[in-house]
């Protein structure tokens, strides 16, 4: 440094040359300083919001599975369908075609719909599960045969989805000039003066609308957006448009024919074309039909919590998974509890210090990090092939994960016996203890908390384990909610795992909502774990 | 009868406990001194009950039932009896039929097989439930004998509880000599095993380049090339190792350098908890966001500047699973960075340096063995992870190096064969116990050598 500062300048000059090169090293000094300090910063914050992005990401995209729409509508208990002999005894019951009844109870609230395809459209917006609630609630109340009730039936998947309002923007514009409709039903042409349809034909041209070559019409295809009439009561969907004239098909039935004053009839535009949505443009009309009329509902989803899988979106719920969860963990929870801990107290206390015990101990560390999946393979052919136990039961994946678990909690809880001051041991035995007593009556129970909160934390851990899980069977679709330990069942996770597989946008949106739910317990353990270690803590 | 059993069990555990206790308190009350309390003969008592009946349960369930299903066995043509396949279907209707699960018709073999079944597991149920209740008596009446002024009943319920203890720690030990039995003999089956069709070669399958477990299933698929060559997946799996690696090996050591070195403590008390709960987050849950989130976001980027990115990219895989690991990587080096003793830091800002100077050229070089092992923990967490690439990386197994094309690992693959039915005789099922022995055996060196340099580093400084 002094020597490319050397100059044959007078001492001052040289000095202050100095003094500034010395500055100007400084800055970039502390430049650098800067900047190491923003990156550390910056990748702490980079963290943070992968974890804030993480998590907005998954409950916004849970939010729709919380709710569910229902259609109230008035349900005639026909005896003739549900109990023609007037048995009224439980396997009748059990067995009648409530479908029937749903069906007719849809039909009805949207009368006048004719031919095949418009009913099939207009009763398959009911869920399956609809019926199966009529049923419920007439085997627990028979009384209720031949009245007629108000409840409310579940829609399917694609009208809850349509509802929540993830398909299809519409747009609404008041008629200009008097229109005059040929039918009530079926295809009818809307007649009205020069240029009631001449902004619609001016859109459809820029849509690039196929022209008929008979009649010079445009043509609306399914891959064009949906253009609908509203006019006396009923709904035509337009299928060509000439400037003067328009054809179409009813979707809904018009109360009358002829002339509809400018102004009382609309043009709605539903923006995403009808091959690119999972509602057709009858099930919608039908929806709105129904939303005009009131019956439409939104509650919350209870039944995600009290129902178990099911290959239906609307059906599906996580109370089985919930159930195996919490045998799976029991098991976990009985096993590695006590074994890990008597292990810590052999290791921390008992063990003499010879080569064996450093085996277990080199041991226990590196099974702490073996792969998951490797435990997967020691279940699959020490439990299931050697020992012969069920497959897919809570009892071999408890198994499995108490094994996963077990040196996380010999490491915690040896961590908590060494914190135990020897003075305490010292003084159980100054007092004639013996080892095991002083171990068991005095270090033992001012380990505990310690020991808790590492159990907790393990438990934690074992609740979001999959990849061993998979391997023993436990993703097999199971409807039913496992009552035994050796019963099929399967496990929040898995549920998870099997769940985001599913092409279906309800499907989707139920997998984020499990995990919220998964998240929940976890942020509990893992809270206990944190206010057990505040509260219990001691300082010797 | 299992509930039967274990009642027996506690209510004569209860008894003992009583009897010999309440026995060696009305001796000592007679004046002869007891060298143990009575709680201890009690004790002695219960462990004389439990442990026999334990043992004869344990032993005892499984030889009945396959005493059972072998008498049963008898009863059907010499054809089933030999033939394995058809000997389990045979015994498999036998248990249903048993347990009255099977409707519709049977055969009169099948219900005379499952009458002896049935006799069979009564007596030998009733057998064992009778052998417990009076080994347990035994043990009761030999603790009740055993109470005098001499007897130290204590030492020996000491003694009894010691061996519990070693047992419990030795079952860590078992889990891994299972671990390795398990998957060893697979692999080694899978590799030597003459009765295996279409076994590759060790050679085969470490340097073979082509990976496909899928087998002929029936004489018209006989076209289907089983190969097992092992590259692609290594190279997969190293690849989006990779990835992860770049992302979380820098943010994860500078967030570390941050806390340790520059933090306040105010900013620690609210940066430890976030890294907390990412390093908790369930694999599954990371693996939804990666194949749901992450993938079509970057195959959006990429095509909107005009690159060809698979839908199940190895990036966007390597991306979160990098996310994953930052936490694991930060806090391990926050540990090692503050274990460097303050006097080195006192010693560089003594001679001018800055904090960061400091950093770089002491505090690090000092650290630098636990980071290096903390990478190495963190590289073999990434190896073994198995939700991620199974939701978001692919099946395909090509051999390639592009982090833009679909790629499979070596747990993808374990997971995609052993899930669903699976015969244990074929060379495809073995190979996923192979692959296991790999990952195994890899992971267990990487924490070895790094559990090593850690242990080393520590003792130069205490």
């Amino acid at each position: 440094m002094t020597d490319t500062l050397a100059s044959p300048n007078s001492a001052p000059q040289r000095r202050q040359l100095k003094a500034d090169a010395a500055a100007a090293l400084l800055k970039r000094r502390y430049a650098s300083e800067r900047l190491f300090k923003v990156l550390g910063l910056g990748a702490l914050l980079l963290t943070a919001s992968f974890l804030v992005i993480l998590l907005t990401n998954i409950v916004t995209k849970s939010i729709p599975a919380f709710s569910e729409h229902v259609v109230n509508l008035d349900v005639v208990i026909d005896p003739k369908v549900v109990d023609p002999e007037g048995k009224r005894d439980s396997a009748t019951l059990l067995a009648a075609d409530y479908a029937s009844l749903t069906r007719a109870a849809i039909m009805s609230a949207i009368p006048g719909i004719e031919g095949r395809n418009p009913r099939r459209a207009l009763t398959s917006l009911l869920s399956s599960g609809a019926a199966d609630d009529l049923r419920e609630r007439v085997v627990a109340d028979p009384s209720i045969i031949g009245t007629t009730i108000k409840m409310p039936l579940l829609f399917s998947d694609d009208v809850d989805l349509y509802l929540k309002g993830s398909s299809s923007v519409t747009s609404q514009e008041n008629g200009s000039s008097d229109l005059t409709a040929s039918d009530v039903k079926g295809d009818i042409t809307l007649t009205g003066a020069e240029g009631t349809f001449a902004k619609l034909v001016a859109q459809l041209e820029s849509e690039n609308a196929e022209v008929s070559p008979e009649t010079g019409a445009r043509l609306l295809t399914p891959l064009l957006p949906s253009r609908l009439i509203e006019i006396n009561g009923g709904l035509v969907k337009l299928a060509s448009v000439t400037p003067t004239t328009a054809t179409g098909t009813t979707l809904i039935p018009l109360t009358s024919s002829g002339v509809a004053k400018a102004g009382s009839w609309q043009l709605d535009t539903y923006a995403q074309p009808e091959s690119r949505r999972k509602s057709s443009d009858q099930d919608i009309a039908f929806i709105e039909t129904l939303r005009d009329k009131g019956a439409i509902e939104r509650n919350f989803n209870w039944r995600f919590f009290t129902s178990g899988d099911s290959r239906e979106a609307e059906l599906a719920g996580i109370r089985g998974a919930l159930v195996g969860t919490a045998w799976t963990l029991l098991v976990t929870l009985i096993i590695c509890l006590p074994i890990g801990v008597l292990a810590a107290i052999y290791l921390e206390e008992f063990a003499p210090k010879n080569k064996l015990t450093d085996i277990i101990e080199v041991n226990i560390n590196n099974l702490a990090a073996v792969p998951s999946i490797v435990f997967g393979l020691l279940g699959l052919s020490v439990f299931l092939n050697f020992f012969g136990l069920p497959r897919s039961a809570p009892l071999v994946g408890g198994l499995v994960l108490a094994l996963l678990v077990l040196p996380t909690i010999i490491i915690a809880s040896r961590a908590a016996i060494k914190a135990v001051p020897p003075s305490i041991r010292e003084a159980a035995i100054g007092l004639g203890a013996s080892h095991q007593q002083a171990v068991f009556h005095h270090v033992l129970p001012l380990a505990m908390p310690g020991i808790m909160t590492g159990t907790i934390i393990g438990m934690a851990h074992a609740l979001g384990e999959t990849a061993p899980l998979l391997m023993i069977g436990m993703i097999a679709f199971i409807v039913d909610v496992p009552d035994t330990m050796t019963d099929a069942a399967t496990v929040l996770p898995v549920q998870i795992f099997l769940w985001s597989d599913l092409p279906e946008a309800a499907f989707q949106q139920r997998t984020a909502a499990a995990i919220v739910v998964l998240l929940g317990f976890l942020f509990l353990m893992n809270g206990a774990a944190i206010w057990l270690r505040n509260k219990f803590e001691r300082r010797w | 009868m299992t509930v039967v059993y274990f009642s027996a069990l506690a209510l004569l555990t209860v008894t003992a406990y009583f009897l010999a206790s309440s026995h060696s308190a009305a001796v000592s009350a007679r004046g002869q001194r007891l060298h143990s309390l009575p709680a201890y003969h009690g004790l002695l008592a219960v462990s004389l009950v439990i442990a026999p009946m334990l043992i004869l349960w344990v032993i005892g369930t499984p030889l009945i039932s396959n005493l059972a299903l072998s008498n049963a066995l008898n009863l059907f043509p010499t054809d089933v009896q030999t033939d394995s396949l058809k000997s389990g279907t045979a015994l498999r209707d036998v248990q249903s039929f048993a347990a009255g699960q099977r409707s519709g018709e049977a055969s009169d073999v099948l219900r005379s097989a499952a009458d002896t079944y049935s006799t069979w597991m009564t007596t030998g149920t009733y057998a064992l439930l009778a052998a417990g209740i009076a080994a347990a008596l035994l043990g009761i009446g030999t603790s009740l004998r055993l109470v005098s002024p001499t007897f130290r009943a204590r030492t020996h319920f000491e003694r009894f509880v010691r061996i519990i203890l070693i047992a419990c720690a030795g079952v860590a030990v078992l889990t891994t000599i299972g671990i390795v039995a398990s998957v060893l003999t697979e692999t080694l089956r899978f590799f030597f095993d003459p009765n295996i069709k279409g076994r590759p070669g060790v050679l085969d399958f470490l340097f073979g380049t082509e990976w496909n477990p899928q087998q002929a299933m029936r004489a018209d698929q006989g076209d289907i090339k089983s190969a097992y060559g092992f590259l692609p997946l290594l190279t997969g799996t190293l690849l989006i190792t990779f990835i992860a690696m770049c992302l979380a090996g820098p943010l994860g050591l500078l967030s570390a350098i941050y806390l340790a070195e520059y933090a306040t403590p105010q900013i620690r008390r609210y940066a430890k908890p976030v890294l907390e709960i990412l390093a908790g987050i369930p694999t599954v849950v990371l693996g939804f966001f990666a194949a749901l989130t992450v993938a079509p976001m970057i195959r959006g980027y990429g095509e909107a500047i005009g690159l060809d990115v698979a839908s199940e990219s190895a990036l966007a895989a390597g991306l979160v699973m990098g996310m994953m690991i930052i936490p694991f990587i930060s806090s391990l080096s926050d540990d090692v960075i503050n274990a460097v003793p303050q006097s080195l830091r006192d010693g560089a800002y003594a001679l001018g340096a800055t904090k960061s100077e400091a950093i770089k050229q002491v505090v690090l070089p000092a650290a630098l063995p636990g980071v290096v092992s903390a990478f190495m923990l963190a590289i073999s967490r990434a190896i073994g992870e198995t939700m991620i690439v199974v939701m978001a990386a692919g099946l395909a197994a090509k051999l390639t190096l592009n982090p833009l094309d679909a790629v499979t690992t070596i747990t993808v693959q374990i997971k995609t064969i052993l899930v669903g039915d699976q015969e244990f005789d074929s060379a495809k099922t073995l190979a996923a116990f192979a692959l296991g022995f790999v990952l195994f055996f890899v992971t267990l060196v990487l924490n070895i050598i790094a559990l090593r340099i850690v242990r080393k580093y520590r003792e130069q400084y205490d």
